[in-house]
């Protein structure tokens, strides 16, 4: 301590000084950016809006300007987003979120099949059984912590899966996966005498193909991030953050950490069904291979990608790893040939036999050179890449002490 | 003595073939001070991991405002109005010093859970107020901004202090609140903790600082090998031969 206690007249003239509604920045790295003013934020949010509707626009020079990708991009977004929920906000690491992905999608379908193609039924579906689902799954995952809750995850994805391809396969269809058909009962686009003959799922009329179905996903995309925005400032945020930073304390403060937890891992777990919908919106067809483990990892890559905790990181990593996925996959070794025309021939073809292995069916190798490169040397994920270059940006024009390290987007 | 807050009786604990507690008795009034010491490995801090629920007896009882602790989770105790400052400071090292002290505070308002995942934290009205309040009363006001892994392991402690008082306990723990300060740090410590002791906080209180025990207790056990071999105040504790033998040593006077 520097000083004496101060005596009560002391604080009270201190007091009145003040208005308790001051904004402060943080100073040094934290967690969240707690502080942020709620002005900023819905400046955040605006310019976010306007980025995702105009990718169609600014993508395009990067060959990333068509409906499918976008739309991929906005789909993927949403999973992460809510993921993060869990990993980013309360440090619970979850090895098996692609089960509610999958269970997402069949619920969607199954909507698409008994009820009506209107999409909004169908996702209000899927988000409801990806949260009963996760409510399930998470009560008895967060009996543990730790490796032991991240293995109990897997596990029961992994459980989930097989039973898709065995026992459920009534409900599932098994590998044929399952389609909506021209002989589904429909009941309420036949009792309102609209029955979609064409089988495409439809917002009130509006076929959500091609760029309808863009913008349905990123308006729910921008939805998202507003829902997560708000968790992430609320006290529900704040108690997650509490947790990961110190769940004994949080026992020891009077806090029954458990139900926070589940509540983050069953919001999370809806944010999944949520994009496994959409998925089935944008493709009405629902196989097991989304509820696989691989499915899982994915997810936390494109997070710590991005940047764990943060708003942006998560729907940024998303993008980047669809985008990836979608230009090296389609390599092959005529492209190589191409690419590597300039040089001369010997060297030509040592150059496509080098680099062929992360192309194509191989560009998952690519795909963890990059993660390996980012963990090693952005441990905050393209996020604090961003904030260290804005930061030398800044201090680059002489405004050192203006503004904090950290913002928490 | 019919206005005790706590009462421990025949409390033991073995940790394989160590016996940490062993037959532990021990009584402290409504809004006294009541200090244990005791050399290293006592078992002081076990003592008080009995009180908070992160360890249970083996045997015996601890009987809190009218109703036993045993077999309650760690929350529920908080809850039922007992915080603790730990030996080595649990606080949220990521998180700011405001951020620190409206969690407890939330925890008083709001109880052990309750989910508001659309207002913002920061501006609920009541409980900034009481954080703020608090971080004046502990001189940590200035740094209130601070991310606190950032801070002197002294601010660090003041700071637990702060999160325990922001949610007006009536019982506070204290484990070695001044272990590692300075001695000016200590004095204001001292200062600190007779004018929470005023407003009538009781509180029981690990210290190897004599100085600090002799300036603050009404009454101390003391502690040796898991049981409780003298108590009194500290004139008679002072005096007593027994404890010179077994703990002070002259030593420490
Ligand atoms: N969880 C545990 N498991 C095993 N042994 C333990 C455990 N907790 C404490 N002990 C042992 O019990 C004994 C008493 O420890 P305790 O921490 O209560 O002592 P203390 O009086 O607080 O000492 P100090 O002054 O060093 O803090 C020690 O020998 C310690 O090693
Ligand atoms: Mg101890």
């Amino acid at each position: 301590m520097s000083q004496s206690v101060m005596t009560p007249d002391e604080n009270l003239s201190k007091n009145m000084g003040r208005s308790p509604a001051e904004g402060h920045e943080p100073k040094g790295e934290g967690l969240r950016g707690f502080m942020s003013s709620s002005r900023s934020d819905y400046l955040l949010l605006a310019i976010f809006a306007l980025a995702i509707l105009t990718m169609p626009i600014w993508l395009a020079p990067i060959g990333a300007g068509y409906p499918d990708i976008l739309q991929k991009f906005a789909i993927f977004g949403i999973f992460a987003l809510g993921f993060n929920i869990l990993f980013g906000f309360s440090g619970y690491l979850s090895f098996g979120h692609a089960a509610f992905l999958g269970t997402g999608s069949y619920a969607a379908v199954w909507m698409f099949k008994l009820l009506s193609m209107n999409a909004v039924i169908a996702l209000v579906f899927a988000i409801v059984v990806a949260g009963v689902f996760a409510l399930l799954i998470g009560y008895v995952s967060l009996r543990r912590s730790g490796i032991y809750f991240s293995i109990l995850t897997l596990a029961f994805a992994q459980m989930s899966y097989n039973l898709a391809y065995s026992v459920l396969t009534p409900i599932t269809n098994g590998e044929t996966g399952l389609q909506v058909s021209g002989s589904d009962p429909r009941i309420l686009d036949h009792m309102f005498g609209s029955p979609s003959g064409r089988g495409v799922p439809d917002f009130f009329g509006i076929e959500l193909q091609g760029w309808p179905g863009f913008y349905f996903c990123a308006i729910l995309l921008i939805l998202a991030f507003f829902v997560t925005m708000r968790i992430r400032n609320s006290t529900f945020g704040l108690m997650l953050f509490a947790i990961k930073s110190n769940q004994n304390r949080m026992n020891y403060t009077g806090f029954a950490t458990r139900p926070y937890l589940l509540a983050a891992f069953v919001i999370s777990g809806m944010y999944a069904g949520l994009a496994g919908g959409l998925l089935a919106v944008t493709d009405p067809l629902a196989g097991a291979d989304r509820m696989q483990w691989t499915a899982s990892g994915e997810v936390v890559l494109m997070t710590i990608l991005g940047g764990v905790g943060t708003l942006l990181g998560p729907v940024i990593g998303a993008a980047v790893m669809k985008y990836l996925e979608q230009i090296f996959s389609s390599f092959n070794e005529g492209v190589l040939h191409r690419t590597f025309d300039f040089l001369p021939h010997g060297l030509q073809e040592f150059m496509v036999t080098i680099t062929s292995p992360f192309v194509g069916e191989g560009w998952q190798l690519t795909l963890g050179l990059l993660f390996m490169i980012v963990v090693i040397f952005l441990p905050g994920g393209i996020m604090e890449g961003v904030r260290r270059i804005s930061h030398r940006f800044r201090r680059g024009r002489g405004e050192t002490n203006a503004a904090p390290a950290h913002d928490g987007h | 003595m019919t206005s005790e807050i706590l009462s421990i009786k025949g409390v033991s604990k073995r940790f394989g073939g160590l016996r940490a507690l062993d037959d532990v008795n021990l009584g402290v009034r409504q809004g006294s001070v009541h200090a244990i010491i005791g050399p290293n490995g006592a078992g002081k801090s076990t003592l008080l991991n009995c009180l908070v629920g992160r360890i249970t007896p083996d045997e015996g009882s601890v009987t809190f405002d009218g109703g036993s602790l045993l077999g309650h989770k760690p929350h529920q105790i908080n809850q039922a109005g007992i915080a603790r400052v730990f030996q080595t400071p649990e606080i949220f090292g990521e998180l700011s010093v405001m951020e620190n002290v409206m969690i407890p505070a939330f925890a008083r308002k709001d109880g052990a859970f309750r989910i508001n995942a659309w207002g913002r934290a920061r501006e609920r009205g009541e409980v900034r107020d009481e954080a703020e309040h608090i971080l004046d009363d502990l001189n940590l006001w200035s740094q209130r901004d601070q991310i606190v892994n950032s801070m002197s392991r002294g601010d660090k402690r003041r700071l637990e202090l702060a999160m325990c008082l922001v949610q007006h306990p009536k019982l506070l723990l204290l484990d070695e609140p001044t272990a590692g300060m300075s001695r000016a740090d200590t004095n204001n410590t001292v200062d600190l903790l007779k004018k929470i002791a005023e407003r009538g906080v009781t509180k029981v209180i690990i210290e190897h600082d004599m100085h600090v025990v002799f300036s603050l207790a009404d009454k101390v056990s003391v502690m040796a090998q898991g049981t409780v071999i003298a108590e009194g105040t500290p004139e008679e504790i002072k005096a007593s031969p027994k404890v010179q033998e077994a703990y002070l040593g002259g030593a420490h006077l």
